[in-house]
């Protein structure tokens, strides 16, 4: 009885290997079913989703004209610290002083993506971009300044 | 604490596994006491990814405390998000909409069944098994592009806000999630095919790891851990939050007690996940996904608890609120940390090779262990 249980077993076992095998032996035969993203060969044509949290910036007009008014809500709502908003005072045509941004600094290296910054905003001044590859050989790279040099804020916009 | 190098009084050898081992995810360090080839003791060292999240909590708001939560248990981030949003959502009786709720608990089940399929196949790779990584990873990718679409990411997804969630779903959420689910039950099959009924695999998971009932209560274990000893511990039937009350799902049990016991426990509870969201997907309540809240967010005096349901078992959070702002402590109850209790009880008296077959099915995710 011993000898037939252990045959029985012998068989079951192999049985059960080439049940597994024949699994690995279909997907050897079927290509298509292969999918592998040729990574950086494609890189002209990969697209990331329209709603990828990749890295915040600020979107300037024709006009060289942004949104942001330098209310701080953003970097109130940050929980890291990634946000440091400069403001400046600015006279504008009838007199008046008015506050304005000088330089909305972004650390990129502190960033977690949460989208709180852009949920915060009041005037939809950020935005989050659909950037990945943000390695670089210094990380005072990663610090920047989303608003372009001479930048003036959009009319109408409080 | 043992000396983590040499030989004990007795004789018996030390080594170490980890905190870089390959066979380890992340980094876990365990001090082995070893006759011959019997294990004596383990003796799990942590601390290595420790990051004071409880800490750190207590100076965030209660929007902001949420994002820490995702890196935690980075496999089921989704889910721990929920947990923190349902605990204010409790504590200011913040009423959620039903569409937020339906696109939550969609969203909370395929993150699980990405948390298991990534389980599934990291554990066979440690069995020395690697195509199935290959094979679960491939469907992974799939729920991680619906994600990327709805989420904005694809593991720490920060998509869940208290009063409801940030955007709403991807216009191709349905079809995408559609197309996944008519594939993915198919591919669970392949996977019973694949791995399950292997003679090597069945010898080296049957009769490995013990836990008896008894003990994986006395472990404080949760999630399929324990319901592979046979206990009904699933917070979605016992505890039910959001709309799992009304959605009919069975829980698994297996009374096996054994590594295959869990392993069972995980490939059937992916089929359960499915079909709850096959519920759902057609009947997506419309309305608002965001209930509207204030803008600084302030929880009444107490003391608040909330438990979920994670890929890996309950997740707690606890929290004393002053009335501002802030939490005055918070406390994070992780299931990995009382399945990894249970460890040192199921390797006793075994051999080192199967060490990594039960490390295997109890989940492991190292930072949510150490927070």
């Amino acid at each position: 009885m011993f000898i037939v249980n252990y045959i029985k077993e012998v068989f079951g076992a192999l049985k059960s290997l080439a049940v597994g095998l024949r699994r690995t032996m279909f997907y050897f035969t079927h290509h298509k079913e292969i999918i592998t993203e040729q990574y950086p060969d494609n890189r002209a044509t990969l697209k990331m989703s329209d709603r990828f949290k990749g890295e915040v910036v600020m979107p300037h007009d024709e006009k060289n004209e942004h949104r942001c008014t330098g209310c701080t809500a953003c970097e109130v709502a940050c929980p890291n610290g990634t946000i440091k908003i400069i403001t400046k005072f600015e006279v504008n045509a009838e007199g008046k002083k008015k506050k304005a941004i000088d330089k909305f600094v972004y650390h990129l290296e502190l960033c977690t993506m949460c989208n709180l910054c852009i949920t915060a905003c009041p005037s939809d001044a950020i935005k989050m971009a659909q950037t990945f590859e943000h390695s670089v050989f210094d990380r005072s790279h990663l610090t920047k300044v989303l608003n372009k040099p001479d930048s003036k804020i959009m009319e109408g916009v409080e | 604490m043992v000396e983590e190098i040499g030989t004990t009084a007795d004789g018996d050898l030390i080594i170490n596994v980890g905190p870089q081992h390959p066979a380890t995810h992340g980094v876990l360090h365990l001090v082995i006491t070893l006759n011959g080839e019997t294990i004596k003791k383990v003796e799990p060292h942590l601390g290595y990814i420790h990051r004071s999240i409880e800490k750190m909590c207590e100076s965030l708001s209660y929007r902001q405390f949420i994002y820490v939560t995702s890196r935690m248990d980075y496999l089921s981030s989704h889910i721990n998000n929920h947990g923190c949003a349902l605990l204010v959502e409790k504590a200011m009786q913040i009423e959620v909409p039903a569409r937020a709720q339906a696109i939550r608990v969609l969203l909370d089940e395929l993150t699980r069944i990405a948390s298991h399929e990534l389980w599934w196949g990291a554990m066979a790779m440690d069995l020395g098994a690697f195509t199935p990584f290959f094979h679960a990873f491939r469907e992974r990718e799939m729920i991680n592009e619906i994600m990327e679409d709805t989420c904005g990411a694809r593991l720490t997804m920060n998509y869940i806000l208290p009063g409801g969630v940030l955007e709403d779903i991807h216009p191709d959420f349905v079809k995408k999630t559609k197309e996944f689910i008519a594939l993915f039950k198919r591919k669970v099959d392949e996977y019973f095919e694949l791995l399950t009924g292997n003679i090597i695999f069945q010898n080296r998971m049957k009769g490995v790891g013990i836990l008896s009932a008894e003990d994986a209560i006395s472990f404080g274990c949760s999630g399929p851990t324990l319901r592979g000893s046979g206990i009904s511990c699933d917070v979605r039937k016992h505890y039910p939050y959001e709309i799992y009350s009304q959605l009919q799902f069975e829980e698994v049990l297996e009374t096996g007690c054994d590594s295959l016991a869990r392993y069972l426990v995980r490939l059937r509870e992916m089929k359960q996940s499915i079909h709850i969201i096959e519920q759902l997907i057609d009947n997506i309540p419309e309305g608002d996904f965001q209930a509207k809240t204030k803008a600084v967010l302030k929880l009444p005096k107490g003391e608040f608890y909330q438990r979920v349901e994670t890929a890996r078992g309950e997740f707690g959070i606890y929290v004393v609120s002053e009335g501002g702002t802030t939490p005055y402590r918070i406390k994070f109850r992780s299931p990995g940390f009382s399945n990894l209790s249970a460890l040192d009880h199921m390797a006793r008296g075994s051999k080192i090779g199967d060490l990594v077959a039960m490390m295997g099915t109890l989940d492991l995710v190292i930072p949510d262990i150490d927070r």
